[in-house]
């Protein structure tokens, strides 16, 4: 059982550095809140999505928006740690490539889900203002987000660990990155309904694997919902296993 | 039996051979250096030895295993100190420590044992609950030589162990490595291009430039062998026919302005030798010293200090990065 004890000593020390860096805590909780108050107070004060708050309606797009930016630049640190030779002290243990892969990927979604959880925290105390009319944060519709949330994370942090393993400089990893997430986050619905999207549009929105998994969130927290439930948990969870399948071949192949 | 045994063992990136069919033996027990300038190849000889990188062509066995066919049994036998810091800052010492025995699948009693004995024999267990960030470059050095040793590895790869480190900090990991080498009876291996430590510390040398060994003995024999006395002048327009010319000249380099002779009893010809270099600012006559080996192999002199950067640096660079 050596790799398990090698897992979670890569998940440990993950846990332990992002436990100790408050700010990185805070700054990932403080802007998806702004997005939630200013973009959703704002556009919400003049739009309503088919009788839904708007507000209502994004907080699912906010939450796979922390996901996807937090999660995917988890990858950085794999660049870090080759500046330094901290990596090769990893590489060089008995511990293989694949294990390697499972404790980074281990260390970044804990990282991510610790943060979503306060995200849900700071919602639940907004629903309870009564900021979001609608919204359903009963403990069965929880854990059904709870679900999609954590196959989304380990589909992101993957990606992030690919575009690490094969990346030389953080700037040039921000730089890709941005590439990614962007892309991904835009053509989610996470900011819009999905229904009635122009045509030029709508085939980029139905190919992105996020897309469903915003769709299956919603189907959860608000009851309304673009494709069948178990369509969303399919589509998504078919991607993670590829992003996982991809990225142990990318860690397999990682050149120091 | 040979604990490292390399044969033809052959690193090339694009043409450009870093490695080039290296055969070496290196006994149980032994301290052994590589010893070259920056970018001889002697740590890319240390990746490939720890199954880092692959060799182009050639074979490596490391503990009776070979580095292609059994990277993982390897990497179990193997303890490393790398170049560059490889702790992590926001860990305490005693963190990192844990960190690798939980990677290297010891026992958790075993593993706590060993980790008091390793912090006391680099002194710091009184630092052992303190963030690595706050240990200065010589602390960090000796934790992560504590570290290479946690698992009992059967040889020791130390990479350039004191580089950028003060020449107090330098001392004091000297006098580790060997109270360590007596102490565990393992295998070290040092890649270093201070000749001053490689001197002090090492059983056997190799002399390591463009990728290929020049020379290979203890570090006496290897003096010894120059024979005679090293006469360093420095000279406006010397005749260095006319030195090449003389029987008990064995070696004429020139370098940076400076002539060194290796010559047969120097105080018996150095009248001589003076009388045909002409005009002299300045003489100096002594016994070899491994620099000399080395200028008379490679026809060059090492660069001490470090165009890479320094260990100092290396912290400093790696201290941006959370």
């Amino acid at each position: 059982m050596g790799y398990l004890k090698g897992i979670y000593a890569l998940w440990y020390r993950e846990y332990k550095v992002f436990i100790r860096e408050k700010s990185r805590v805070v700054a990932s909780i403080v802007n998806p809140i702004l997005w939630f108050l200013v973009i959703g107070g704002g556009i919400g004060s003049a739009v309503n999505i088919s009788g839904v708050n708007y507000q209502t309606f994004i907080f699912p797009g906010v939450l796979i928006q922390s996901i996807l930016f937090s999660s995917i630049f988890f990858g950085v640190y794999i660049v870090w740690d080759k500046k330094i030779d901290f990596l090769k002290e990893v590489l060089v243990s008995p511990l293989s490539r694949t294990a390697i892969f499972m404790g980074k990927i281990a260390g970044g979604a804990t990282d991510t889900l610790i943060q979503i959880i306060i995200l849900l925290a700071v919602g639940y105390a907004f629903a309870s203002a009564g900021l979001m009319p609608g919204i359903r944060l009963d403990l069965s519709n929880l854990l059904i987000s709870l679900v999609f949330i954590f196959i989304t994370i380990v589909a992101a942090v993957s990606i992030g660990l690919i575009m690490g393993s094969q990346m030389e400089s953080p700037e040039g990893f921000q730089l890709v990155s941005s590439f990614v997430i962007f892309p991904m986050f835009f053509l989610s619905g996470a900011f819009f309904p999905i229904d009635n999207l122009p045509a030029y549009l709508s085939p980029f929105v139905y190919v992105n694997p996020v897309t469903y998994s915003v769709d299956g969130i919603r189907a959860a927290m608000i009851g309304r919902s673009t494709f069948p439930i178990m369509l969303d948990f399919a589509v998504i969870t078919a991607f993670a296993a590829a992003m996982i399948l991809v990225g142990t071949q990318a860690f397999k192949k990682m050149k120091i | 039996m040979y604990v490292i045994e390399t044969d033809n063992l052959t690193k090339s990136y694009n043409g450009f051979t870093a490695v080039d069919k290296l055969s070496l033996k290196i006994e149980e027990g032994e301290i052994f250096g590589l010893l070259g300038p920056n970018g001889a190849g002697k740590t890319t000889t240390l990746l490939m030895l720890t199954t880092l990188i692959p060799p182009t062509s050639g074979t490596a066995k490391v503990a009776g295993l070979d580095v292609i066919k059994q990277p993982d049994k390897v990497r179990k036998a193997i303890g490393i100190v790398f170049q560059d810091p490889s702790s992590d800052e926001l860990l305490t010492g005693y963190e990192n420590l844990k960190l690798h025995g939980w990677l290297y699948d010891m026992p958790d009693d075993l593993k706590e044992a060993r980790i008091k004995e390793v912090f006391s024999l680099i002194e710091l267990t009184d630092r052992k609950d303190d963030l690595v960030k706050k240990y200065s470059g010589g602390m960090r050095r000796r934790l992560e030589l504590a570290r290479g040793l946690l698992h009992h590895p059967k040889v020791l790869f130390l990479d350039e162990p004191t580089i950028g480190l003060d020449p107090q900090s330098r001392d004091r990991i000297w006098a580790y490595i060997t109270a360590l080498a007596k102490k565990e009876n393992i295998t070290i291996i040092i890649t270093t291009h201070y000749m001053e430590e490689a001197d002090k510390l090492c059983d056997r040398l190799a002399i390591i430039d463009n990728g290929k060994i020049v020379a290979l003995d203890t570090p006496e024999k290897l003096k010894k062998e120059l024979g005679g006395d090293i006469i360093k002048l420095s000279a406006e327009r010397p005749n260095l026919e006319a030195l090449k010319s003389f029987k008990y000249v064995t070696n004429v380099s020139w370098l940076d302005g400076e002539i060194h002779l290796t010559v047969d009893d120097a105080s018996a010809h150095l009248q001589e030798v003076l009388g045909v270099v002409g005009k002299v600012s300045s003489v100096v006559v002594r016994s070899p010293t491994l620099d000399d080996v080395f200028i008379h192999y490679t026809g060059k002199a090492i660069r001490e200090g470090s165009p890479e950067g320094g260990w100092g640096d290396k912290v400093m660079h790696a201290r941006s990065g959370r």
